[in-house]
């Protein structure tokens, strides 16, 4: 086993997280505009960017999820309870006392356990649970019937609002982890070159310099 | 007329003049009608030379006859028609409604006072209309909706007090002979002789039918506009036999039929034409179309009426009423409207008034069903009456939400028997108020007159009368966007018990969220100043 530094996010990876940052940040601002907590814009200029980044974004997910299922990729969000708890107790403890972070990046671990199981949370919870109340509140006219759409049109709506807190509240928390690596720059720029330090065993490493050799910089 | 010199900015003029205009020489359109929606004239009839028309005529029951000797069931068809009879059964409510029976918040009530009201009766010599003979077929008055010629003017069935002759004074003669070879298909000027003045003049009781409409610009209305589609009432108030749609007491809020392509539609209703699918394929118009199941195409449509400088009625106060100067009644204008006419703000015969014009309507949930408050029916006086109640609500998958202008008004009641009273208005008698000023003798003499219960005591009560608005509406530019109704303070903000986007919200889901959103901003900035205040203390 050694320490490498290895192209774990591929060109794809990366397109995609930032555009999806992206337009989370629009969503979430036009939204919460849209609520009436951030007054002042126009709804129907606010409605559509709404619904253009939601557009945008479900296409997004439509060629992220193939890419998931095609590459393997998402074996990285498989949750494990093994090294869980120590993460877990070096963000409430450790940290404070400048030990190192206990976990290392293995090249189909990439993410931390506390990590896997946050964006397990937020791709299998958090992400559908918008989605659909989203969806549902966008074609409400072609489903909602009379009597039936005042009540349930409602609901969607509280839901889609409160899940949108959380999801804000997840961009707070995501990007604070960020401050908590080495600087908040080196955290940062993996997910623009695309290399991190990562563990490899042997054959890992073998395999990689005879058949991707530019994936591994040293 | 004697004019007297009142306070700052008022004119003040003796004596009882009502309804003066309807009888002045009218703008006549050639709108667009069956026979005239092409440049060439396609009628197969020229009226001017047939030999009946010839007369010559004296009267109006002299021309009528010369009608119904070609259109022999005219007078049959007509005869069912509420223009004639001033009554309607709605079969939804059971009620017995029309001009003839009901009380409204402007002058109150026709019932008893035809002898003026009647002025606008599409018929000849009704002075009372439960003796008048409704079988009597040379009664009807066909020129009042076919005549193009605008010179054509009704007066009140009887002279009234004298007090009130001056309105009669200085009417040029009817050529009958002319209004009669004169007749064509009803245009603008012939509905809007009497539906532009309902209510005691220009624009007073609907607030979206005024004179305006006789030659509207297109920013005023898109269909009546000589620059727009140039429409005369009857093309959208379809029918044919002397019956058409569009129907004040039993509108239909919600068109629920679409036939085969086609096929013509005998309702008024704007999908009718435009469908429950108007607006131009895309998002935007995808998301407007989901609107028209609960909400009415004027809501969007007519962003304000009394638009193009002639005001609306909004507040009638009787209780002014009767004040005298000299002992003689009179008139104070104290409102000048958009088109620089004078408003009268002040009458000794009826009280004082407020205006308004391009006034934001209130919006309501309404399924087509009113109940009115008739003579009959007894109230609560503690809170405002509601002469037409609307019914429908957000859960009513039959009910929309429609413009309204609601009129408000002050007026007498039986405060015995909580009932709204006839008054004696109109006549030359002891009792009538126009001419007398006592409100006593005038209700106990309209109520005795049909033989009604009244306590001998009267008060004054508010009443609440709700008109659709429905014409006046506006280039689509000017129809309102989103924000105007999806904002927490927007024109739907007291319309209660339905969910609308960018309105509600659940204040314990924001709570909530807030609080969620906080939490973890103080959660990370706590965790965070920790880290540095510990890294520094180990170094």
């Amino acid at each position: 086993m050694s320490i490498h530094k290895v192209r774990v996010f591929t060109r794809f990876e990366r397109f995609w997280h930032w555009t999806q940052a992206l337009l989370i940040f629009v969503l979430l601002f036009s939204g919460f505009s849209i609520h009436g907590l951030i007054p002042g814009i126009d709804f129907e200029k606010l409605v559509w960017t709404h619904v253009g980044a939601a557009v945008g974004l479900m296409v997004l997910w439509v060629f992220a999820i193939f890419w998931h299922l095609t590459t393997g990729n998402w074996r990285h969000y498989v949750p494990t309870v093994n090294g869980l708890f120590r993460v877990a107790r070096y963000y409430a403890w450790g940290i404070f006392r400048g030990e190192d972070h206990p976990y290392r990046k293995r090249f189909w671990h990439k993410h931390n356990p506390l990590q896997a199981l946050a964006y397990l949370g937020l791709k299998l919870g958090l992400f559908p649970v918008l989605w659909a109340t989203g969806l549902a509140y966008l074609f409400y006219g072609f489903w909602g019937q009379g009597a039936l759409t005042a009540g349930s049109l409602e609901w969607i709506a509280v839901t889609h609002t409160l899940f949108a807190f959380f999801m804000a509240a997840f961009v707070i928390i995501h990007v604070y982890l960020l401050t908590t690596g080495e600087s908040f720059v080196e955290h940062v720029k993996p997910m623009i070159t695309g290399y991190d330090k990562v563990e490899l065993t042997e054959a890992e490493l073998a395999y990689l310099k005879e058949d991707e050799p530019d994936r591994v910089l040293d | 007329m004697a004019a007297v010199e009142g306070p700052a900015s008022e004119r003040i003029e003796l004596g009882i003049r009502e309804y003066d205009v309807t009888a002045r020489k009218r703008p006549v359109d050639k709108s667009v009608t069956r026979l005239l929606e092409k440049p060439e004239d396609t009628s197969t009839t020229d009226h001017s030379e047939l030999d009946e028309l010839q007369g010559p005529f004296h009267s109006g029951p002299e021309v009528t006859k010369a009608c119904l000797e070609c259109h022999n069931k005219a007078g049959k068809q007509f005869r069912k028609n509420i223009h004639w009879t001033w009554r309607w059964h709605n079969p939804r409510t059971g009620q017995e409604l029309g001009k003839a029976l009901l009380v409204n918040n402007f002058c109150t009530n026709a019932a008893g006072n035809e002898g003026m009201c009647a002025q606008c009766h599409a018929g000849y010599g009704m002075t009372d209309a439960r003796t008048y003979d409704f079988s009597n077929e040379e009664n009807i008055d066909c020129l009042v909706c076919h005549e193009s010629t605008g010179t054509y003017y009704k007066l009140p069935p009887t002279r009234g007090n004298k007090a009130c002759a001056v309105m009669f004074e200085g009417k040029p003669p009817i050529d009958w002979t002319r209004v009669a070879q004169s007749v064509t298909l009803p245009g603008r000027n012939n509905c809007g002789a009497c539906h532009f003045f309902g209510g005691g003049g220009d624009n007073v009781k609907h607030g979206d039918l005024s004179s305006v409409l006789f030659n509207p610009p297109k920013d005023v209305d898109v269909h009546m506009s000589p620059q727009g589609e140039n429409f005369a009432c009857i093309i959208c108030h379809v029918g044919e036999g002397h019956k058409w749609a569009g129907s004040r007491y039993a509108p239909l809020a919600k068109d629920p039929g679409e036939t085969k392509p086609g096929l013509p539609r005998h309702t008024a209703t704007c999908e009718s034409c435009h469908t429950h699918e108007p607006h131009p394929l895309g998002l935007m118009g995808l998301k407007l179309n989901d609107h028209t199941d609960r909400v009415a195409c004027p809501t969007c449509h007519v962003p304000a009426f009394a638009r193009g400088g002639v005001a609306t009625k909004v507040h009638w106060d009787w209780r002014t009423a009767g004040r005298l100067r000299n002992g003689e009644g009179y008139r104070e204008e104290g409102y000048i409207q958009g088109n620089g006419e004078p408003r009268h703000t002040y009458k000794s015969i009826k009280g004082s008034f407020k205006y308004g014009e391009n006034l934001v309507p209130e919006y309501h949930w309404f399924n087509g069903v009113e109940r009115y408050i008739t003579v009959h029916d007894r109230f609560d006086p503690s809170k405002p009456v509601e002469i037409n109640h609307l019914e429908g609500g957000p859960d009513d998958p039959n009910a929309r939400i429609w413009p309204f202008k609601r009129m408000v008004t002050i007026q007498p009641y039986d405060k015995g028997n909580n009932t709204l009273v006839y008054m004696h208005l109109w006549g030359d008698d002891e009792d009538a108020f126009w001419g007398n000023y006592d409100f006593a003798r005038a209700i106990r003499r309209g109520m005795a007159d049909f033989g009604l219960p009244y306590s001998g005591e009267y008060g004054f009560i508010e009443t609440w009368s709700y008109w659709p608005i429905v014409h006046m509406v506006a280039p689509k530019e000017d129809a309102l966007a989103c924000r105007d109704c999806h904002a927490r303070q927007g024109r739907l903000k007291d319309l209660a018990g339905f969910y609308m986007p960018g309105r509600d919200y659940n204040p314990w889901v924001d709570r909530i969220g807030i609080a969620v959103v906080l939490a973890t901003l103080l959660g990370v900035l706590g965790h965070g100043l920790l880290r540095v205040v510990l890294a520094a203390r180990r170094r």
